[in-house]
């Protein structure tokens, strides 16, 4: 085996030493929490023991109590919500946000409006969603469309603003039109910016579809974790809390793939 | 409008003047009063210092920039905006990031919307000329100094213009690759008959690639003096004529170039 060889198992070794570090942390973490519970420290009334939310994570694939749906329906309305506000902002956003950043009256005739909107907690928009369009699909996913719209703009804004403009010139010394430059040189050239945008929306989106569930809903994991409450059930609620974190953790390892596919050129 | 021009003479540049205006700062006079004309299938060397008003002259020959005074013809037509025919190795370089070798290259005749096949194979064959063959592929972030330079280059040719404006285009390299690229782009000019326009600060340099040299002043940049450079090819940078030609242009500089 030659050195360099030795020198990567080496570093293996010391991955796998850290590895079992993290995992000891973390089944310390439940053991205690586990042990608290079961000694009556903690009162089952207020958190439940991990096992206790295993159990309850295997009854709800087909239990419907206390919220009335399933995990699995659950996830799948939260998803929907999120996703169609998300994806909404996305092919929304992104666009508006470069074309605004390219084109100067477009800027100014939008510009004031966004301005006005910007500041506005996607929270403080509820109410009034809920009166125009109750609190169906339709008004979670225009929350969360507020929540995601904002970062995809600014952000895709400010990176085809930082075009450079030898890249400009060059494209003009070929004799493409404006519009042509914007699609070959701007898009692209913005689209590591245009990404950071959406990777803050992605958060945004996720976290105030549970805030949007929370206050108004009739299915969903925030919906479940406040039915939780009511009930008295903190293994449910605990349950929806890890679900949610999961399925967060899940999204953003997805979108850094794709992002690493569609931006390799800024990575390489 | 069109002009009168002497059979021969492809570009001419007549009286152009150009001077920035900045808030709170004295107007900055760049070029002043500039007249030249550029031969069909010349090497036409602009020498001048650093700083002097050299790529803003180019940008209002290829049409990137409108002068203040004055304008610039290309067979007997103004020009008003760039046009294809003139093609610019930039100062900067400005490879696309995202755009691999051969992407970069042939973005020009993309833009024209000219085939894929055909596009790639006229890509290829300066591809192979600048002798990056191999490498059409790789990102430009990956390459060196030298062979991003002969990308750019290779993307100016493969749009297939008929003045090509190098604008110091080995200003960033070091001394050795410098070398080698001017012997490069001496071996590739030869090959690929176009009128140049070559812009540089280096006095070696000028002489060892063109056919006619015009010197111009610190800022604004004005018209010095023209020399018609009747070395054979290729050049020998210790021969006595190029050496006396050397310190006649040195001797007409307020600076050491
Ligand atoms: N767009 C611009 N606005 C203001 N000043 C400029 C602009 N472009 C160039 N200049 C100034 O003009 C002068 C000449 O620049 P340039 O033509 O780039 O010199 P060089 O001869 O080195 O190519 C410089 O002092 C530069 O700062
Ligand atoms: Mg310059």
């Amino acid at each position: 085996m030659n050195n360099n060889n030795l020198l990567k198992k080496g570093r293996r070794m010391g991955d796998l030493k850290y590895m079992i570090l993290s995992v000891i942390s973390v089944l310390t973490f439940l053991l205690i929490w586990q042990l608290l519970v079961i000694f009556g420290v903690l009162s089952t009334r207020t958190i439940a023991a991990p096992t206790q939310v295993l159990v309850t994570f295997f009854e709800k694939f087909y239990s419907t109590a206390p919220d009335g749906a399933t995990i699995f329906t659950n996830i799948a309305v939260s998803l929907k919500v999120s996703l169609t506000g998300f994806f909404s902002a996305i092919i929304i956003g992104t666009p508006l946000g470069m074309l605004m950043g390219w084109y100067k009256p477009l800027d100014r005739f939008i510009r004031p409006l966004f301005e006005i909107i910007r500041p506005i907690p996607p929270i403080a928009w509820i109410p009034l969603t809920i009166l125009w369009v109750g609190i169906g699909l339709g008004a979670k996913a225009m929350i969360i469309f507020f929540s995601a719209f904002v970062p995809c703009v600014i952000n895709s804004y400010t990176g085809i603003k930082l075009t450079s403009q030898v890249h400009v010139s060059v494209a003009k010394t070929f004799g493409a039109s404006n519009f042509k430059i914007f699609r070959t040189v701007g898009v692209p050239s913005s689209m590591p910016m245009a990404f950071a945008g959406i990777r803050i929306a992605l958060g945004n989106s996720w976290g105030t579809l549970v805030a949007a569930e929370l206050l108004a809903a009739n299915a969903g994991l925030g919906y479940m974790i406040m039915m939780g409450r009511q009930f008295v059930r903190p293994d449910v609620i605990i349950l929806g809390m890890l679900t949610i974190g999961i399925l967060g953790f899940i999204f953003t390892w997805i979108f850094t793939k794709i992002e690493n596919v569609v931006v390799r050129w800024r990575t390489l | 409008m069109s002009m009168e021009q002497k059979a021969g003479t492809r570009l001419i540049v007549k009286d152009v003047s150009k001077t920035f205006y900045q808030k709170k700062i004295e107007p900055h006079h760049v070029v002043d009063k500039v007249s030249l004309e550029v031969k069909d299938n010349e090497f036409l060397v602009l020498l001048g210092p650093g700083h002097c008003g050299k790529t803003v002259l180019l940008n209002i020959v290829s049409g990137l920039m409108p002068p203040d005074e004055g304008s610039v013809y290309l067979d007997g037509e103004k020009i008003t905006k760039p046009n294809p025919k003139i093609g610019m190795v930039f100062q900067k370089l400005g490879l696309m990031p995202w755009k691999t070798v051969i992407e970069n290259v042939e973005i020009g005749p993309k833009l024209s919307g000219i085939n894929v096949k055909t596009r790639r194979e006229r890509a290829e064959y300066f591809i192979d000329l600048v002798g990056l063959k191999g490498f059409e592929n790789s990102y430009p972030h990956q390459l060196s100094g030298g062979m991003k330079q002969r990308v750019g280059i290779a993307r100016a040719y493969t749009n297939d213009p008929e003045i090509l404006i190098m604008d110091e285009p080995f200003g960033q390299l070091d001394a050795q690759t410098r070398y080698n690229m001017q012997n490069e782009i001496s071996r590739i000019s030869e090959h690929e008959k176009r009128t140049i326009i070559f812009v540089t600060n280096n006095i070696e340099e000028a002489l060892y690639l063109g056919d006619r040299i015009i010197l111009f002043t610190e800022c604004p940049a004005r018209v010095k003096e023209i020399y018609d450079i009747d070395l054979k090819r290729p050049r020998d940078m210790i021969d006595p004529e190029f050496l006396r030609l050397r310190k006649m242009i040195s001797n007409n500089t307020d600076l050491a170039l």
